[in-house]
């Protein structure tokens, strides 16, 4: 903002320009639907995981290896680390846009996030693998 | 990052105070925002003690009164007094809403009048709503066909297509829904807002439209639509009982209808 004993104008554009701006990105459907579809699907898989814990409670170190040699664990286990970091993702990248500023700086968050879910859901799932197979 | 604080040349100061004439049975405090682009000063809010014995019975009449009566330099927008020109849009105690429509018995305690949020303060209760206009402007808001119209008559639509508009068509362009959303205080320069996409929709739904897709295809941005996070404070505060946040909704299920 400038001050109101010096008062500047830096944009000569039109309004209607600047509505327009760089125009649609053709995207925004897919991430949004994304974002139900994995919050729906994280209720039953974050209540198995939860169930899956409090029954291995006081299991030792084979007796988790040996619950999650069987394959619908694995699967389940995998399924609700990726549905997981996927929806962290989305959520952190809306957050993101909402509220970073300058572009230089949004996009670089949202690389960072992106890289770090990434990352993290793979060492999940390598670790879950390591343990099944 | 967003601006969570006022910059230090728009923080609100204590204002002049105009006492109610002597002898007044009812009286009223109102505590009006007032900035004036020339002085160089900070916006301060005055307080106006109204006669309501001596007042008409909307926030808009006491601002007339105001204006007549104690202080001409109070500068507003006003034309119908009625509800649908949408001109006396502002921010009464504490919500958007059209002043003409809302009863000052509304208010418990004094009646404060601020400008829509988030929008440059021309002057006192004046906002500047070119960027909504240009943003309206740029939905294209009228009728799109190939189909030649019927040489002596208008394109018909059934009862039922007439309908889908009821509850589109009455928007008056106030602007008090997109200046009330979190959402486009933050990034109304990209954010179309909950006015101008209800605005989109109403054509979007016309029967008589062939343009639905191209309509969709321009709203198919993270920032023109999908800034939307149904806080509903649109829908809370339309002062024309209208739900934006519903046809808001609408468009995002046609997005999804049509990837099939």
């Amino acid at each position: 903002m400038s001050s109101n004993s010096n008062p500047s104008i830096h944009i000569r554009r039109s309004p209607l320009g600047r509505a327009k701006g760089l125009g649609a990105a053709k995207a925004g459907s897919a991430h949004w639907w994304a974002e139900r579809v994995s919050s729906v699907a994280l209720i039953p898989l974050t209540l198995y995981a939860i169930f899956s814990v409090v029954a291995l409670g006081h299991a030792d170190a084979a007796g988790v290896a040996a619950y999650m040699a069987l394959p619908w664990n694995a699967v389940l286990f995998i399924a609700f680390a990726v549905t997981l970091y996927h929806h962290i993702g989305l959520g952190l990248t809306v957050v993101i846009e909402d509220y970073v500023r300058p572009e230089a700086q949004r996009i670089t968050l949202t690389f960072i996030v992106k890289a770090g879910v990434i990352l993290l859901g793979l060492l999940s799932v390598i670790s879950i693998l390591k343990l099944a197979l | 990052m967003a601006e969570f604080k006022l910059p230090a040349n728009s923080t609100i100061g204590e204002g002049k105070t105009y006492k109610a004439p002597a002898g007044a049975k009812r009286v009223k405090a109102f505590k009006v925002y007032r900035w004036n682009p020339d002085d160089g000063k900070n916006p301060v809010m005055d307080t106006y003690e109204i006669d309501l014995d001596k007042c008409g019975p909307m926030v808009l009449d006491a601002i007339v009164k105001i204006k007549n009566e104690i202080d001409s330099t109070l500068t507003f927008r006003r034309s119908c007094r009625e509800g649908i020109c949408g001109s006396c849009a502002m921010n009464i105690d504490g919500a958007n809403t059209l002043a003409c429509l809302k009863p000052i018995d509304d208010v418990k305690g004094d009646v404060s009048i601020h400008p829509l949020p988030h929008m440059p303060v021309v002057k006192d209760l004046v906002p500047d709503l070119s960027q909504p206009y240009a943003q309206y402007r740029s939905i294209e808001p009228w009728l799109q066909a190939e189909t030649a119209p019927p040489p002596d008559a208008e394109r018909l639509q059934s009862k039922e297509e007439r309908a889908e508009l009821d509850g589109l068509w009455e928007c008056i362009l106030c602007f008090c829904c997109s200046t009330s959303c979190p959402s486009y205080w933050w990034n109304g320069d990209r954010y179309l807002g909950p006015a101008v996409l209800m605005a989109a929709y109403r054509w979007i739904a016309d029967s008589r439209d062939e343009a639905t897709g191209k309509r969709l295809d321009a709203l198919e941005d993270p920032f023109k639509l999908y800034r939307c996070h149904t806080i509903m404070n649109c829908t809370q505060t339309c002062p024309k009982g209208l739900n934006p946040a519903k046809a808001i909704g609408k468009v995002k299920q046609m997005m999804l209808e049509r990837q099939g």
